[in-house]
């Protein structure tokens, strides 16, 4: 069930009339309710996976919270007959028991995603080798069905085992409840990737009916429908025509592929994202933002902060800092200032566990060599850019004026932009060598003239399409403007209400009017799903 | 004698030599220190005070002031 499809909106709609009609106890029980249903209509075989994941999680949590609370326990009780160094002894036994349950449950969960998801890339890797080496042998590759949004509600729930491991949020004892938290069908298929101690108490509250948030939530998932209906899935058809025929499409096409996929992949998953944050609010529940205007960010390190942000914390709390602090590193870290002097030893912890981040991203985002070379193509220009750090301090001494003046952050911001959509060039042709060598033709083949000969009609866009594409983007551009100064929706609210009324219902009018739909039109899966 | 909060000073300031980390007190919330500068200074921490601050103790509140650093540094030193 798409986000874009007539079912979804129809399902979303009567869950909205029941969930304001039904008890107040009884609402987030409801909402667990249809979360398995839209899992169920997804695939009724993927329940098994989600609910796997859910009652695992929850026996690991409930066992590490309780020898958590055995261990304070003891140490309170005995207080006054323990030594200090005997009190350290038995926090450190009731942590190593915890680290046990922890790790368990983490092996076993990311078994699963890891033999869902990547299996099949790991035996086709382990045949290549096999027949590169000269040898027969052949395995069979296996051939398994990827439960929807396995790797956003893994990922969901593994962050809430750690949080609860770390002492951040208390075990929830209530399995259902949890189950509601790992399942919470807005963001089960594209994110955001929540975390407990933000979304946990918002979904088990009791949430009246209040007119003025359903409206606000009704908006943000209309502004939503617009991002992907009448920009992503028109911009789509030229996206793919590029794309999908190289051998005819280099040089100055493969930028406006570049171009168009940038566009196309903001507005669809920011819009899908919109949809999700609309639907919670409608619903009275708070899910995080997702996106900080990241098309203005100045380095792709700031990028990364503003895109996807809950992955991007989630690598960065769970992986980055795990790895970079643990005691193997920081040996390593001593080892390597000893013997390779201060330069080297201070920058290992950063690099190699950064590149075990960028790896995991890459890898998190398909089963396929394309995206490790995507992720580590990020890692590569973020450690080059920290490298110059020392370079442009010297540049902005020499032209001090540079520094905050607006055409030096618009060279920033294009050059960030640009970065980004020649690294998603390996998302794009989604085959490592044909990126390299369409990159290439970008310095060969001198064919710029098809950007006002008139070959951008015959993309499958027509004028009237790029006529709908340029006011789409200087829809998103002047939001993305008024938002820097705060809720867009909460002073439009402020407007007489003639004006409101004709915005709103000229936003409905441009979704079903221009939205890309047409006869046989099928509005296209969004980009995060597959992921 | 370099007291040992003079010394965490040194470390952030190498970093960032233009913050004044005796008073600045939203080090995280406003973005000065990102997760390098957090690691880095870890790691330098751990060389010089031989104390290891584990991932969960990365948090806003222990990373916001030097201050809080130093409290940080002193309750791991005291074996808490």
């Amino acid at each position: 069930m798409l986000f874009t499809s007539y079912g979804f909106i129809a399902f979303t709609a009567i869950l909205i009339l029941l969930y304001y009609l039904a008890p107040k106890k009884c609402q987030w029980m409801l909402l667990l309710a249809a979360s398995y249903l839209f899992y169920f209509f997804a695939g009724p075989e993927y329940l098994l996976y989600i609910s796997a994941t859910t009652v695992t999680v929850w026996l690991a949590a409930c066992a590490i919270q309780a020898r958590g609370d055995k261990t304070a326990a003891y140490v309170r009780e005995n207080r006054e007959t323990l030594t200090r160094e005997e009190k350290k002894v038995w926090k450190e036994k009731g942590k190593r028991a915890q680290r046990r349950l922890l790790v368990l449950c983490l092996l076993l969960n990311l078994g699963i995603l890891a033999v869902v998801k990547y299996a099949a890339f790991a035996v086709a890797n382990v045949n290549a080798l096999f027949g590169a080496a000269g040898l027969e042998r052949r395995f069979s590759v296996p051939d398994f069905v990827l439960p929807l949004g396995i790797s956003f509600y893994t990922f969901q729930a593994l962050g809430y085992l750690i949080d609860v491991y770390r002492g951040t949020v208390p075990a929830e004892k209530n399995l259902f409840r949890l189950g509601l938290f790992v399942s919470f069908f807005p963001q089960l298929v594209q994110g955001p990737i929540s975390r407990f101690g933000d979304l946990g108490k918002s979904l088990y509250e009791e949430h009246p009916f209040r007119a003025e948030t359903v409206a606000l939530g009704l908006q943000r998932i209309l502004w939503g429908y617009f991002k992907k209906l009448v920009i992503a899935d028109r911009i789509l058809t030229a996206v793919n025509a590029v794309i999908r025929e190289p051998e005819t499409h280099g040089g100055a096409w493969v930028l406006v592929g570049m171009l168009f996929y940038a566009l196309e992949l903001y507005a669809d998953f920011t819009g899908g994202i919109d949809i999700t944050i609309g639907i919670g609010q409608t619903l009275g529940i708070t899910v995080k933002e997702n996106f900080m205007r990241p098309y203005f960010s100045k380095s792709i390190k700031e990028y990364w902060r503003r895109w996807h942000i809950s992955m991007g914390t989630w690598f960065t709390d769970y992986i980055f800092y795990p790895i970079s602090v643990s005691k193997p590193m920081l040996k390593l870290s001593r080892w390597s200032r000893a013997h390779l002097g201060e330069v080297v030893g201070k920058r290992i912890p950063v690099y190699l566990s950064s590149f075990a981040v960028w790896a995991a991203t890459g890898i998190w985002h398909g089963a396929s060599w394309n995206f490790i070379v995507w992720g580590l193509g990020n890692w590569v220009v973020i450690m080059v850019s920290q490298e110059l750090e020392p370079l442009y301090g010297m540049f902005h001494r020499r032209f001090p004026k540079a520094e905050g003046s607006f055409w030096f952050r618009a060279f920033q911001v294009v050059r960030t932009v640009l970065l980004m959509s020649c690294l998603r060039m390996f998302d794009c042709y989604r085959d490592v060598p044909l990126t390299f060598r369409m990159f290439g033709t970008l310095f060969t083949e001198f064919n710029w003239n098809i950007l006002w000969d008139g070959s951008l009609l015959n993309l499958g866009l027509s004028a009237v399409d790029y006529g709908v594409l340029l006011a789409g983007l200087a829809a998103l551009f002047a939001v993305s403007m008024a938002q820097r100064k705060g809720s867009v929706r909460k002073r439009i609210a402020a407007w007489p209400y003639p004006a409101r009324a004709a915005l709103w219902y000229g936003l409905f009018l441009a979704v079903l009017l221009a939205g890309a739909y047409g006869i046989g039109y099928d509005a296209s899966q969004f980009i995060y799903n597959q992921f | 004698m370099e007291t040992e909060m003079e010394e965490l000073l040194e470390i952030l300031e190498d970093l960032h030599p233009e913050v004044d980390f005796e008073t600045c007190e939203r080090l995280i919330d406003d973005k000065i220190l990102d997760s390098f500068d957090i690691v880095s200074v870890i790691a330098e921490i751990n060389e010089r005070f031989d104390v290891a601050i584990t991932a969960e103790k990365i948090t806003p509140e222990n990373f916001n002031s030097a201050k809080a650093l130093y409290a940080l540094i002193r309750k791991l030193e005291d074996g808490e």
